[in-house]
């Protein structure tokens, strides 16, 4: 229908706004900009790259494949899955000092910790100590969620039932002795994981709160067992667990598994000869994985990654001799516009 | 006058064999009959689409319909029913959010149309009922029910005039409502009812509700005791429509003969078809496009999946074990379900927010017309009106502009300019009639300077005063009392009459020629007094009051060009006055006269006039009798009413002489030529479509610089055919291969398009054809010249600068819109008009423009967008359409693209996570990435973006070829935004890729995992799209810095947020802390910066590189920034 109603307030507001002339700032890109700017990010660029390349460079990483695959590796004995409470030996020697507190790691390679399944397969209530889902676990534990007598299994679900389960022990030998090399396990997951996000039930002793329950089928002993020597590092907060259950990005990766921080070694590992004593359990063959360990010292940018300095150099250098080009483009053709700065 | 042969045709010829009886004031015809009352429906308007009930399903289901959310329902479902990667709330959550936004505003449309409804129907009115006077709501009146209507109230339904507080038995109505037209129509009463309306016994019969608003047929029988009954006819003239008001005219009674739905108003009342915009187009192509994409990723990967699950060891790793269900599932419904996961997971491709952001750029985008104060016309009152906001794209691709003349490009303000009476020319020197509009001391004898004898003349001056259907306006008492006092003096010198203030006199007529003939008839001393009851008066030179009694009217129409009056003198002479086009007239008079006024209407002509012949014939006794029972019987026909009125007319109109002609002046609309300049500029191809003859209108041409000295004109017209003596036929065949060798194959190749009127090398070309002409190359006798002469036609047509069609009748007019929308290349169309005979044309056209002009609003209701002026449609396609098309098309690229890059890290990570469909991004993220992170800076540069600034764009009309044929939204941009998406997207995983080949990202040796991981991809993709679009951003009003940097605050907020909790009800805390620790890590950091710099970095050296070296590189490098000073200066 017409409308036939319009009067002379319908005549337009005269606002910048209705009248699309608010006031704006019109950048224009032009050659004037952007060759100085190339340079400076350019040089920027280079600077951190640098920084970055000899950071990385100044990491010392020491690492070790330990499945067992190759006839002639101190494991190969344990590869076989029918071993049982198998303990290898890895002896390396170390010929200038490891600096700075050294990081342990243990890698996996072929795993995907990232499966969608497998990832859902765990609740995070009963992992933040609610006693109705140790008697009633999530359904996305399943096939983990109940053992064969329908006993319900805590915790619950693939993550937590696939954790891994090598130990290891560093001994330095000097003289012929073996001195143990002690592995600190604390501070190795997020803050958050251990102080907020996973919980014991508030039962004392914890091992009550586990009645009626069991223990992963893959485990050995059960959750409230992790570490006996120490409440604040046993059950769901036991920092290995919690660093298994924080799942990689991707099918190779690695975790920290100690750091050597304490005694004669907080200075790190001085040269000499060290054997890395191996609790073989985890199984990784089947599917065609592979193990292996890891000793590395950290910077502010993390562990030893060179792709990020090569990346920042790469960059930075193209961004230099691109306004290079441009310049030498720009010279030669002498363009009107050439100033380009926008305003008068 | 017009639109009545045109809502016939619009309207569709079918006849409505059934017609209806109706029992006036439900009283039975006759006794013996049992009466038996018809059911028809009451009298309740229904504009509403839905009642609270089925609201909801009504609703939801025409939603639905739309293919994008019925798509968006499907992923629903499947995320329901099959066990997929993500939560049903991601794709839940955004269509719940969409569907619940258009249902409430549709609800609240619709709960205004109920309100209006209801305001209707429960309007009360008063209803005669065995003689008394019964207040009713208007919803409760039947058909038969007599209604009494007081002055100024609406008509509740379609009525039958019985009755009226007027001697003459006649009321005045407006239909402003229906048509626009605020002038009064005379109504008749049935003749021969009975002033008792109690007494009357009467039944009607008529014609079935058909929506044609100007056409009605019927029967009233009147019985009176005992006696045959008396038939009247009834004819639209009696026939008061709903939504008329009633004028002038105390109260009258009338008999309801269509109620509520059927009448006509409400049968006109339909919602307009559908256009759809080229961008709208794009779209869907894109969107198949992406579709294909989506599929074939979802097929990949499931391919892939089970091609590395057939590796052993692969398929069921002990840690991954399955579930009993899943190990007796079988294989071909696994990947069925796989593939449907994989769907799922990657269906973030297809937005659904970008249809609502489309809307939503449309819709608001459309304000910013209605608010233009350049639109705004001081002398109506308005400003631009737009009907729909689905073509606010469209008006930035316009190729053809199809415009009328009259009204459009003229101004429709007839000034008579000079008449001709047997062939002497007698031309008025208004110099001073501006000011009191009659030179009273000049004397009206001596502006007639007696050239063709005194009776010819009179004979003249009274035809025009006589031969017309223009009211006289009584204006209120007051005003014309104030004029009276003061012209008393100036006329009492005249003689013993004092005549009125003429030029305050109001004349209303349908058409303003017939308003400048009346006035230029009171110049010469002959003024119309008025109608009144069936008796003409008018007061002569000698102040001598003329009466003459009116006999018929035969009316005006598009087809014979020409309308008559028979009237009776005093001394009993009857006469018929007669005027119309020269064509019409001149076959029907004596040749012998035709010769001396023929030359001067061709002058008249030229010089850009509106032409009328007058010519008039004595009646005989006889030869009256015989027209009048041949007219009366043909108005009572229920069947063929009008082909037998035509037929009638034809005969009394035949052996007249020819007094004389008038000359008419219309002058061109403000600006009319500047605004044609910059359309050829702007590569828009004009055509002149009229009704008028070809010299008027050629003219009008050169006067709008559609032609300029130089164009060589192509003549199609009858005349040009008629050359040479042989049969048009073979004449025309020759004519079409001659001009298509002249346009277009002797036509120098035109270089992109954009040269073509910028070098005036080239030989302009302007085409001119006739209705006549046109019917025979559209129809011609053999089926394969018809197509050949089309085709060679419109190659012409295509290759001229502008196109003058002439004598079209409208329906012709929509025909040439259809054959050059369906012609190669389907170039984008735009009709503008303001008549009822433009009506067919705007809606044929893609885009249809209104001209809030004086031949009432049908052309405005039926556009698209209506401007007050001409003028402005160079602001509204130059400036508003370029901006529009600019906005929208730059608004869909980037929806696409950034989606495209949404979704690419999430399919590569299949190749890394076992191809077990684990998503990338946290599910918050996935939902909110289109609805919050990223939408809003989009929105806000599809409306406020200026990359050129508006005055730029008016002053070089060549910049609208820039983006001719849709130039932003072609596969070659849509490939380079694809593959900047892709790109960018692999640029994003990689990257990150490489960063987590040690994952040990912090500096306290703790590693990352899988969700840091999408989380520093998410952060670089929302950086990345949203500093994308500021890189794209030529006009950054505070609204775009606000929106930009506040969506990346926000996104920086709600990671804190969305981690920062553990939330309860949530079964998964996977991004606790997970954003922080992010920040807390030096190398994402770097990372971060390092891929929003490397993504970005290209499109820098490229905007740099394709800096504009074209020869408008100044125009564009001119656009200085708006400083607000700079503003102020120029308001």
């Amino acid at each position: 229908m017409v409308k036939e109603e319009q009067e002379l307030a319908n005549r337009p507001d005269n606002t910048a706004f209705t009248q699309q002339r608010l006031p704006a700032w019109q950048p224009m890109l032009s050659a004037g900009i952007v060759i100085p700017g190339f340079v400076l990010i350019g040089l920027a660029f280079i600077g951190i790259g640098v920084a970055l390349f000899v950071t990385s460079r100044s990491i010392q990483v020491l690492e070790f494949d330990y499945t067992g695959v190759d006839q002639n590796s101190p494991c190969f004995k344990c590869s076989d899955p029918k071993v049982l409470n198998c303990v290898c030996n890895l002896n390396f020697s170390i010929d200038s000092l490891f600096k700075g507190t050294v990081f342990f790691y243990y890698g996996l390679s072929n795993y995907y910790q990232n499966f969608r399944k497998y990832g859902v397969s765990k609740d995070d209530v009963q992992l933040s100590g609610d006693l109705t889902n140790f008697k009633t676990p999530s359904d996305t534990c399943s096939p983990y969620a109940y053992d064969s007598n329908n006993q319900p299994i805590v915790p619950c679900g693939s993550i937590a039932n696939s954790m891994f389960n090598d130990a290891f022990k560093l001994y330095q030998i000097i003289n012929g002795t073996n001195t143990l090399v002690p592995f600190d396990g604390k501070g190795i997951a997020w803050w958050t994981d251990y102080n907020i996000k996973y919980r014991n039930p508030s039962i004392t002793p914890l091992k009550n709160a586990f009645n009626n329950t069991v223990k992963p089928i893959f485990w050995s002993k059960p959750a409230y067992e992790l570490d006996t020597s120490d409440p604040a590092n046993n059950g769901f907060i036991n920092q290995n667990f919690l660093v298994w259950m924080r799942r990689a990005a991707l099918p190779n990766f690695r975790k920290l598994y100690g750091r050597i921080n304490e005694g004669d070694y907080a200075q790190g590992l001085p040269a000499g000869n060290y054997s890395l004593e191996i609790a073989y359990n985890y199984p990784v063959l089947s599917f065609d994985g592979r193990k292996k360990v890891v000793f590395s010292n950290v910077s502010w940018m993390g562990g030893k990654n060179e792709f990020l300095g090569i990346a920042y150099l790469v960059i930075g250098s193209m961004c230099v001799f691109m306004s290079i080009v441009m310049l030498i483009v720009y010279a030669k053709f002498k363009f009107p516009e050439e100033d380009g700065v926008p305003g008068h | 006058m017009l639109r009545r042969r045109l809502n016939r045709l619009l309207g569709g010829d079918e006849r409505r064999v059934d017609s209806r009886t109706i029992y006036v004031g439900h009283r039975s015809s006759s006794t013996t009959e049992a009466f038996i009352p018809p059911k028809f429906c009451d009298n309740r308007i229904v504009s509403s689409k839905y009642t609270v009930w089925n609201f909801l399903p009504k609703n939801l289901f025409e939603q639905f319909r739309r293919i994008a959310n019925f798509y968006f329902l499907i992923i629903f479902l499947v995320q329901v029913i099959v066990d997929t990667p993500t939560s049903p709330v991601t794709s839940g959550l955004p269509l719940f959010f969409v569907i619940t936004v258009t249902a409430i505003k549709q609800g609240y449309e619709d709960w205004l149309r109920h309100k209006a409804d209801n305001e209707v129907n429960k309007y009360p009115v008063t209803v005669l009922e065995q003689g008394r006077k019964i207040r009713k709501e208007s919803e409760k009146i039947k058909v038969g029910d007599v209604v009494e209507v007081e002055e100024d109230e609406t008509f509740p339904c379609d009525l039958i005039l019985l009755q009226s507080s007027r001697d003459d038995d006649t009321c005045f109505v407006t239909t402003a409502s229906l048509d626009g037209e605020s002038n009064h129509k005379t109504h008749y009463t049935v003749p021969d009812t009975e002033k008792d309306l109690e007494s009357l016994n009467a039944t009607i019969e008529c014609e079935q509700p058909q929506p044609d608003l100007y056409k009605f047929v019927g029967r009233m029988h009147i019985y009176k005791n005992e006696q045959e009954p008396a038939v009247r006819s009834l004819g639209p003239e009696n026939l008061l429509l709903k939504g008329a008001t009633l004028k002038n005219t105390q109260k009258i009674c009338g008999v309801a003969v269509y109620t509520g739905m059927e009448t006509k108003m409400a049968l006109n009342y339909q919602g307009k078809s559908q256009k759809r915009s080229a961008v709208e187009k794009s779209i869907n192509a894109f969107l198949l496009v992406y579709l294909c994409i989506l599929v074939s990723k979802a097929l990949v990967c499931t391919t892939l999946k089970y091609v590395w699950q057939s590796k052993p060891g692969q398929d069921e790793p002990w840690y991954n074990e399955k579930t009993q269900r899943e190990k007796d599932t079988n294989l071909y419904l696994k990947m069925f379900t796989d593939f449907l996961s994989f769907m799922v997971l990657f269906n973030f491709i297809i937005p659904v927010s970008m249809y609502v952001t489309v809307e939503m750029q449309k819709f608001l985008g459309s304000f910013f017309i209605t608010w233009d104060k350049d639109f705004f016309d001081p002398e109506i009152k308005e400003g631009a009106l737009v009907n729909t906001s689905d073509l606010n794209e469209e008006l930035g691709q316009v190729e053809y502009v199809f415009t009328d003349k009259t009204g459009t490009l003229t101004q429709n303000n007839m000034e008579f300019i000079e008449c001709c009476i047997d062939g002497f020319q007698y031309k008025y020197r208004d110099a001073n009639s501006e000011l009191d509009g009659f030179c009273v001391t000049d004397g009206p004898v001596n502006k007639v300077q007696e050239k063709a004898g005194r009776e010819r003349e009179e004979l003249f001056l009274r035809a025009l005063c006589l031969c017309h259907t223009v009211q006289v306006k009584e204006s209120t008492k007051q005003s014309q009392g104030d004029g009276l006092i003061d012209q008393v003096d100036g006329f009492g010198v005249d003689g013993e009459v004092p005549r009125p203030p003429q030029e305050q006199r109001g004349f209303i007529a349908s058409s303003p020629d017939e308003v400048a003939l009346v006035k230029g008839a009171m110049r010469y001393g002959f003024t119309f007094l008025g109608l009144e009851s069936k008796t003409m008066k008018i007061l002569t030179r000698n102040n001598d009051v003329e009466m003459y009694e009116l006999l018929h009217v035969l009316n005006f129409d598009p087809v014979r060009r020409r309308m008559s009056v028979i009237v009776r003198s005093k001394s009993g002479d009857t006469l018929l006055f007669c005027k119309g086009a020269d064509s019409s007239i001149f076959p029907r008079v004596r040749q012998e006269e035709v010769e001396r006024i023929r030359m001067n209407v061709e002058r008249n002509a030229t010089e850009g006039y509106r032409t009328l012949c007058v010519a008039y014939k004595y009646l005989s006794a006889e030869e009256y009798a015989q027209a009048d029972a041949g007219l009366r019987e043909a108005r009572l026909a229920l069947q063929d009413r009008e082909e037998q009125l035509i037929t009638i007319y034809n005969q009394v109109e035949t052996g007249m002489s020819l007094i004389g002609a008038t000359a008419v002046e219309d002058r061109l609309q403000e600006e009319a030529a500047e605004t044609m300049e910059a359309l050829q500029g702007a590569g828009i191809k004009v055509w002149v479509l009229t009704g008028d003859k070809m010299e008027t209108a050629k003219s009008t041409c050169y006067a709008c610089r559609l032609f300029q000295r130089n164009t060589e004109l192509l003549e199609l017209t009858v005349r040009t055919l008629d050359d040479g003596g042989r049969r048009r036929e073979e004449r025309l065949h020759e004519l079409l291969l001659e001009y298509h060798k002249k346009a277009v194959q002797d036509a120098p190749p035109v270089k992109a398009g954009v040269t073509r009127t910028w070098s005036s090398a080239t030989q302009d070309y302007g085409f001119i054809i006739d209705g006549a002409t046109l019917s025979m190359v559209l129809n011609s006798s053999s089926e394969s010249n018809s197509s050949r002469y089309k085709n060679l036609f419109l190659q012409i047509c295509q290759n001229c600068a502008s196109v003058l069609c002439c004598r079209m009748a409208p329906l012709q007019k929509a025909q040439i819109v259809k054959m050059v929308k369906n012609s190669k290349g389907s170039p984008i169309t735009l009709s503008i008009g303001d008549g009822a005979n433009d009506v067919s044309m705007i809606l044929e056209a893609h885009v249809g423009i209104g001209i809030k002009g004086k031949e009432g609003r049908q052309a405005v209701r039926n556009s698209d967008y209506a401007i007050p002026k001409l003028k402005h449609l160079k602001k509204l396609l130059l400036a508003h359409g370029h901006l529009y098309y600019v906005r929208i098309a730059h608004l869909v690229q980037y929806f696409f693209y950034k989606n495209l890059c949404f979704i690419l890290p999430q399919f590569l990570y299949q190749f890394f996570c076992g191809y077990s469909q684990q998503p990338l991004y946290d599910a918050a993220y996935l939902t909110m990435y289109n609805i919050c992170f990223t939408s809003m800076p989009i929105l806000a540069y599809s409306l406020l973006e200026q990359h050129i600034c508006m005055e730029v764009l008016l002053d070089n009309s060549t910049l609208y070829r820039e983006i001719a044929k849709n130039a932003m939204l072609r596969w070659g941009p849509f490939l380079y935004w694809t593959l900047l998406g892709v790109f960018h997207g692999l640029l994003f995983f990689f990257g990150v890729r490489y960063l987590f080949s040690n994952p040990a990202l912090q500096d306290n040796g703790q590693v990352f995992g899988n969700w840091s991981y999408g989380t520093i991809v998410f952060t670089v993709l929302v950086f990345t799209v949203t500093l994308k679009l500021a890189l794209d951003t030529r006009h950054w009003t505070w609204i775009n810095h606000f929106v930009i940097w506040g969506s990346l605050a926000f996104y920086m907020f709600f990671s804190f947020f969305w981690g920062g909790i553990i939330w309860p009800f949530l079964k998964q805390q996977r991004l606790y802390f997970v954003f922080a620790n992010m920040l807390s890590s030096v190398s994402a950091w770097l990372v971060i910066i390092l891929l929003i710099l490397l993504s970005l970095l290209p499109e820098i050296l490229l905007v740099v590189f394709r800096k504009p070296r074209g020869p408008h590189a100044r125009q564009i490098a001119a656009v200085t920034p708006l400083s607000y000073k700079h503003l102020k200066e120029r308001e």
